[in-house]
C-alpha cells in the first residue's frame, strides 16, 4: 500500500475527527463541547473536499460551522449558569451507555469491514456546480425541484416557529 | 489509495460517539451537540456511498445537502425550545424536565 | 289456633323495637313495652293451653298433635325438607306456659332489680329475644327448626351472661358458656344429619320402614342428639359453663339458667322419647346413668359452696339430673308399666321451673340487699326481709320434697319410676334427694339464720326488696304451693293416654323421711350462731372438702386439657404453621409483586435517554440474532 499525500491528509483528518468527536461528548465543559463539534464539522468539510464535493464542503462550512455553531455558542452563553459543569453521572448509567455504544460500534465496524464493497476507489473529478444547480432546479427525473421547495417551506416554518417559541411572553 | 471502508470507519466512530453522548449527557445543549454528531456521520455516509458506488448520480449528494438544511432547521427550533425552557425553570438539565411526567 | 303465631312474633317485634329504638326510649318505657308484650304472650299461652286441653282427646284417647303452621322453608330433596311451623302437643303447650310465666315474672322483677343499670333497654331487648327463641324451640315442628332456635337460645344466653361486658369474669363466663354448648351442639348437629339421612325426614314422626332399615344408626343419631342436650342441660362433664354463667344478672339466671333454657336438653329427650323407647332403650338408660351421676356430683359440690348463686346453680344441675333420670328410667311407653318416668320428668320440669325461678329471684333480692353473693356477708336476714324469707323457705321445702309443696309430688314420681326400674337406682336417687334437702337448708340457714355479719349489716342495713320484686316472689310461691295438686298425668303421659297420679305410700314415706332427716341434720349443724359440727367436719375431711369446694377440679382438668394439651400440642403448631408458612407464603407473593412492580416502575421512568439506550440495545440484539441465524 503506497503512501500518497491523499492518504496522509485523510489520516490526519480521520484522527482529527475521531479525537474531536470523542472529546466533544466526554468533556465536562459545554462550551468546549461546542468547540470540539466545530472541529468535527471542519473535519467533515475536509472529507467532503477530499471526495471532490467542494459544494457540499462549502455548504457544510457555511451552514454548520458558520451558522449552527454560532447559534450553539450564543445559546450556551445565554443559558449557562454557575459554570455549567455537567453534574456527576451515576457510574452504572455511564457504564451502561458506554457498553451499549461500544457494542454497537463493534458490531457496525465488524459488518462494515467484513462486507466486500466492489469499487475500492473512485474516479476523481470535480462535480461541477452547474450540474448541481441544473439537477436541483430540474423537474424531470433525478430533478430535485420539489424537495428544494419543500425545504424552503420547512426553513420558513422554522424561522416562524423559532421566533414564536423563543419570544418573550 | 483510500478505501471506502476508511471513510465508513470514521463515520461509524463519530456516530457512536454521538450516541454515547446522547446517552450520558445531562445538559440539553450537550445532547443536541451529540445529535449533530450523529447527523454529520450520516451525511458523510451519504456522500461516500454516492461517490464510490454511484458516481454518475447525485442522490446521496442531495440527501446530504438537504440533511444539512434540515439539521440547521432542527437546531434552530431545538435551541428556541431550550431557551424557552431556560426562561421557565432557569435550568436546562435533563433531570429537571419532569414537569410533564404527571 | 292460628293466633299461636303471635306468641312467637310479639317477643320478636319487641326485640326489634327495643333493640333498634331502645336507646331513644326512657328506661321505664322500654321496660313497660317488654313487660306488656310478655304479658300478652303469657295470656296467649294460657289461652292456648286452655283451648288445647279443653278441645279434648282424640279417638285414640290421646291429645291430638296440632300444627297450625307448617311451611316448607328449605327443600333439600323430594322427601327431606326443613320446615318452619308451630307444633302443639301436650309437652309443647306445657312448656309454653312455663316459659311465658317465668319470663313474665322475670320481666316484672327486673324492673326493680335492674333499676338504674346501664343498658336497661338492651337488657329487655335480649330478654325478648331469648323468650322468642325459647318459645320457638318448644313449638318446633321438626328437629332442624328446633336446632335453629336452640342456637338462638344459646346466643341470647351468651349475650345475657355477658351483659356486664365491662366485667372480665362476665366476658369469660359468656365465652365459656357459648363455647362449651357450641361444642356439644356439634354432636347435636351431626346427630340431626344422621337422623335426617337415615330416617329420611327431619320431623318427629318418621316412617317406620325407614327406621327399621336404618338399624344401629338411629340409636347413634339419638345418642349424638343427647350430647347436644347434655351440653345445654349442663350434664356431667359438660356442666362446667353453668356455674360460671351466674355472672349474668340474677333474673337472667332465674329465667335462662334455672327455669327454661337449661331444661331444653330434657325437652329434647322428651321430644324424641317415642324414638328412644322404641329404637334405643339402651341409650335412654345411659341418659339415666349420666343424669344420676350428674345429680350426685352436683349435689355433693353444692353442699360446700359459699356463693349462694353457685349453690343454686349446682342445685339446678342436680335437679336437671333428676329429670334426665326420670326420662331415662323408662323402658316402655305405657305409663302404668315402665313409662311413668316420662310424666314424672316433665312434671318435675314444670314444678322445678317455678320453685327454682323463685329461689333465684329470692337470691336476687338478697344480693340486692347485701350487695354480695357470699354467704359470709349474710346470716340473720329473716328480720330484715320477711317476704323474701317466707317465699325462700317455701321454695326450699318444695325442692326438698316436703308435702304439700309441688316438689314433693314430682320428685316422688321420679323416685317411684326409679324404684320400678331398679332398687339401686331408687335408693341412689333417694340419697341424692336427701343431699338436696341438706344443702338447700344449709343455704337457707346460712342466709336467714346462723352467723350474722353484724359489722356489714350495721354499715348498711339490709332492707326488703321493692314491690316489683316481691310480687313475682309471692306469685311463684303460690304456684309452688299449688302446682303439686295439678293432675299432671291427665295432660301429659308417655303414651298420651290419661294417667291418674297415685302416690306409692312406701316411696312417699321413704322420701319424706330422708328429707326430714336431712333437714334436721342441716338444722342441727347450721341453725345456730356457732357451728362447731360443720367446722369440725370441714376440718376432718379437709381434702374432700377442698376438692368439693373446687368442684372436684373438673374445671381444672378442662383447663389442663385445653391449655396444656390442645393449645400447646395442637393449636400452637398450627398457629405457627399458619403464621410462618401460610402467611409467609402470602407475604412472599405480595413481596414478589411489590418487588417486580418496583422494578417495572423503574423502566417507565420518562427518561428518554434510558429509553433510547434500551432501544439501541434491542436493535443490537436483533442484529446479532439475524447475524447468527
Amino acid at each position: 500500500m503506497e503512501i500518497t499525500l491523499e492518504l496522509i491528509v485523510f489520516l490526519i483528518l480521520a484522527v482529527f475527527i475521531v479525537a474531536s468527536s470523542i472529546l466533544a461528548v466526554t468533556t465536562k465543559r459545554i462550551l468546549r463541547a461546542a468547540t470540539y463539534l466545530l472541529f468535527v464539522l471542519f473535519g467533515t468539510a475536509g472529507i467532503y473536499f477530499q471526495l471532490n464535493y467542494s459544494f457540499l464542503g462549502a455548504v457544510q462550512l457555511l451552514i454548520y460551522a458558520g451558522g449552527i455553531t454560532v447559534l450553539y455558542v450564543f445559546s450556551i452563553l445565554l443559558t449557562s449558569s454557575q459554570g455549567d459543569r455537567a453534574e456527576k453521572l451515576k457510574n452504572s448509567k455511564m457504564f451502561a451507555g458506554l457498553l451499549t455504544s461500544l457494542a454497537g460500534l463493534v458490531i457496525c465496524l465488524f459488518l462494515t469491514l467484513k462486507n466486500n464493497f466492489l469499487p475500492s476507489h473512485f474516479e476523481h473529478g470535480e462535480l461541477p456546480v452547474s450540474a448541481i444547480g441544473m439537477s436541483m432546479m430540474s423537474g424531470e427525473k433525478y430533478g430535485y425541484i420539489l424537495p428544494f421547495e419543500v425545504i424552503s417551506v420547512l426553513l420558513l416554518a422554522c424561522i416562524i416557529g423559532g421566533i414564536l417559541i423563543a419570544r418573550k411572553r | 489509495m483510500i478505501h471506502m471502508e476508511y471513510y465508513l470507519v470514521v463515520s461509524t466512530v463519530m456516530m457512536f460517539a454521538g450516541i454515547y453522548g446522547f446517552f450520558t449527557r445531562r445538559n440539553l445543549l450537550a445532547i443536541l451537540i451529540s445529535v449533530e454528531l450523529i447527523l454529520n456521520s450520516v451525511d458523510i455516509n451519504f456522500a461516500v456511498f454516492n461517490r464510490f458506488l454511484f458516481p454518475g448520480q447525485l442522490e446521496g449528494f442531495f440527501f446530504a445537502l438537504f440533511a444539512i438544511g434540515v439539521s440547521a432547521a432542527e437546531t434552530a427550533v431545538a435551541i428556541a425550545i431550550i431557551i424557552n425552557i431556560y426562561r421557565n425553570i432557569r435550568n436546562i438539565q435533563v433531570k429537571n424536565m419532569n414537569e410533564l411526567n404527571g | 289456633m292460628e293466633y299461636t303465631i303471635l306468641i312467637l312474633l310479639l317477643p320478636f317485634l319487641s326485640f326489634l323495637v327495643l333493640g333498634l329504638a331502645g336507646m331513644k326510649m326512657s328506661n321505664r318505657l322500654a321496660g313497660t313495652i317488654g313487660t306488656v308484650v310478655l304479658g300478652i304472650v303469657a295470656i296467649a299461652s294460657y289461652y292456648t293451653a286452655f283451648d288445647y286441653f279443653a278441645a279434648g282427646r282424640g279417638v285414640d284417647g290421646a291429645f291430638p298433635t296440632l300444627m297450625p303452621y307448617n311451611e316448607v322453608w328449605l327443600p333439600i330433596s323430594e322427601n327431606l325438607h326443613i320446615d318452619m311451623g308451630i307444633l302443639l302437643d301436650p309437652i309443647s303447650v306445657m312448656m309454653l306456659v312455663v316459659i311465658s310465666t317465668v319470663s313474665l315474672m322475670v320481666h316484672i322483677y327486673s324492673f326493680g332489680y335492674m333499676k338504674g343499670e346501664r343498658g336497661f333497654q338492651r337488657y329487655y331487648a335480649f330478654l325478648s329475644l331469648f323468650t322468642m327463641s325459647m318459645l320457638g324451640l318448644v313449638v318446633a315442628t321438626n328437629i332442624f327448626q328446633m336446632y335453629l332456635f336452640w342456637e338462638l337460645v344459646g346466643v341470647s344466653s351468651y349475650l345475657l351472661i355477658g351483659f356486664y361486658y365491662t366485667k372480665k369474669e362476665a366476658i369469660a363466663a359468656s365465652k365459656k358458656a357459648f363455647i362449651v354448648t357450641r361444642f356439644a351442639d356439634l354432636g347435636f348437629l351431626v346427630g340431626i344429619l344422621f337422623y335426617g339421612y337415615y330416617a329420611g325426614t327431619f320431623t318427629f314422626t318418621p316412617q317406620l320402614q325407614m327406621l327399621a332399615s336404618a338399624g344401629a344408626m338411629i340409636p347413634l343419631a339419638l345418642g349424638l342428639m343427647f350430647i347436644g342436650g347434655a351440653g345445654k342441660s349442663a350434664m356431667f362433664p359438660l356442666h362446667i359453663w353453668l356455674p360460671d354463667a351466674m355472672e349474668g344478672p340474677t333474673p337472667v339466671s332465674a329465667l335462662i339458667h334455672a327455669a327454661t333454657m337449661v331444661v331444653a336438653g330434657v325437652y329434647l329427650v322428651a321430644r324424641m322419647f317415642p324414638l328412644f323407647i322404641d329404637y334405643a332403650p339402651e341409650v335412654l338408660h345411659w341418659v339415666a346413668y349420666v343424669g344420676a351421676f350428674t345429680a350426685f356430683y352436683a349435689a355433693s359440690v353444692a353442699c360446700v359452696q359459699s356463693d349462694i348463686k353457685r349453690v343454686l346453680a349446682f342445685s339446678t344441675i342436680s335437679q336437671i339430673g333428676f329429670m334426665m333420670v326420670g326420662l331415662g328410667v323408662c323402658y316402655s311407653a305405657d305409663p302404668h308399666h315402665g313409662g311413668l318416668g316420662y310424666m314424672a320428668g316433665m312434671f318435675h320440669l314444670f314444678t322445678h321451673a317455678m320453685f327454682k325461678a323463685l329461689l333465684f329471684l329470692g337470691a336476687g333480692c338478697i344480693i340486692h340487699a347485701v350487695h354480695s353473693n357470699e354467704m359470709s356477708a349474710m346470716g340473720g336476714l329473716r328480720k330484715y326481709m320477711p317476704v323474701t324469707h317466707i317465699t325462700f323457705l317455701i321454695a326450699c321445702l318444695a325442692i326438698s320434697g316436703i308435702p304439700p309443696f309441688s316438689g314433693f309430688f314430682s320428685k316422688d314420681e321420679i323416685l317411684t319410676a326409679c324404684f320400678e326400674f331398679s332398687p339401686v337406682m331408687g335408693w341412689v336417687m333417694s340419697f341424692i334427694a336427701a343431699m338436696t334437702a341438706f344443702y338447700m337448708f344449709r343455704l337457707y340457714y346460712g342466709i336467714f339464720w346462723g352467723r350474722e355479719n353484724k359489722e356489714l349489716h350495721a354499715q348498711h342495713t339490709p332492707h326488703e326488696a321493692p314491690l316489683s320484686m316481691t310480687i313475682p316472689l309471692v306469685f311463684l310461691a303460690l304456684v309452688t304451693c299449688g302446682a303439686g295438686f295439678i293432675p299432671f298425668g291427665e295432660f301429659i303421659s308417655s303414651n298420651g293416654q290419661s294417667y291418674t297420679i297415685h302416690l306409692d305410700p312406701k316411696v312417699a314415706i321413704t322420701s319424706v323421711c330422708v328429707a326430714v332427716v336431712a333437714i334436721a341434720v342441716a338444722t342441727w349443724m347450721y341453725l345456730r350462731e356457732r357451728q362447731p359440727v360443720a367446722d369440725r367436719l370441714a376440718k376432718t375431711f379437709k381434702g374432700l372438702h377442698r376438692a368439693a369446694y373446687h368442684r372436684f377440679y373438673i374445671d381444672d382438668i378442662y383447663q389442663f386439657v385445653t391449655h396444656k394439651i390442645i393449645f400447646a400440642c395442637v393449636s400452637t403448631p398450627i398457629a405457627w404453621f399458619d403464621r410462618h408458612v401460610v402467611d409467609q407464603f402470602m407475604n412472599f407473593l405480595a413481596w414478589c409483586t411489590n418487588a417486580s412492580s418496583e422494578e417495572i416502575r423503574g423502566w417507565q421512568s420518562g427518561n428518554v435517554q434510558q429509553y433510547t439506550r434500551v432501544f439501541l440495545g434491542g436493535v443490537l440484539v436483533l442484529v446479532l440474532v439475524l447475524l447468527l441465524i
